[in-house]
């Protein structure tokens, strides 16, 4: 199951919702270990596509130079699809090589109402979970089911 | 020639769960094959039909080797390798 603060989902459907009709992308920093999204990070999808995202190769060595310096890890591995569902394409699955992240997928295709969905990718078998989004980790206090947008 | 090599999570199972391990080579070739004498198993996971993988980035200090000669990317001592999986998708 992936816990998750409401604020950080908003971040993520906002720059889906940015970037569209291009694929956004980011990761959400959180302590190694933890299992708990908390530095949202937004990156600069490279390719600017509408059908693929890479990370630029420089951005992607700040950052794990980074996440290592501060001890956290990308808990959550974020990607929005433009004119698809919120599920991993052939291409995210062959990819996938944090065997511990929360790959986190957006689908903007419906101008209304967001798609959110989280998966684990291991050895590439793809598994669904739930999403749980909570208000704070402090008190594991469980807010209400994500609410789509209505921009 | 020794050299610093950065392991990422997803490669960890090769080196005994180190982070960073010694390596020896003047080229990124040499390198690898450093590492796979030492740690066998990784270099099939970096390298395909002779060239890098393209799910992988390479960095020799701060530069991707790919702008740099590839495999050829020549490594002095005391450099820093890093492996990071590329971060990707459709
Ligand atoms: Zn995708």
């Amino acid at each position: 199951m992936l816990q998750i603060r409401r604020d950080l989902v908003d971040a993520m459907v906002a720059h889906a919702r940015r970037d569209h009709p291009d694929e956004a992308c980011g990761v959400i920093a959180g302590p190694d270990e933890s299992d708990r999204p908390e530095r949202f990070i937004p990156m600069l999808n490279a390719a600017r596509s509408p059908t693929f995202y890479e990370f630029d190769s420089a951005d992607l060595l700040k950052l794990y130079r980074e996440l290592d310096a501060n001890d956290e890890v990308p808990v959550v591995i974020y990607h929005s699809h433009t004119a698809t569902e919120a599920y991993p394409s052939r291409t995210d699955v062959a990819y996938a090589s944090e065997p511990f992240a929360h790959y986190v997928l957006i689908s903007t295709r419906d101008p209304e109402t967001h798609e959110l969905r989280s998966f684990r990718i291991v050895d590439g078998e793809v598994t669904e979970e739930p999403v749980e989004v909570v208000e704070t980790y402090l008190f594991a206090h469980t807010g209400a089911d994500d609410v789509p947008d209505q921009d | 020639m020794a050299v610093t090599v950065s392991i990422p999570t997803i490669l960890r199972t090769h080196t005994g769960g180190e982070k960073s391990v010694e390596a020896s080579g003047s080229t990124l070739a040499e390198v690898i094959e450093s590492l796979e004498n030492d740690h066998g198993g990784l270099k099939s996971r970096l390298v395909k039909e002779g060239t890098l993988h393209r799910f992988v980035n390479v960095y020799v200090n701060d530069e991707d080797v790919r702008f740099a000669g590839g495999l050829e990317a020549k490594v002095t001592d005391g450099d820093t390798v890093t492996i990071l999986p590329a971060v990707a998708g459709g």
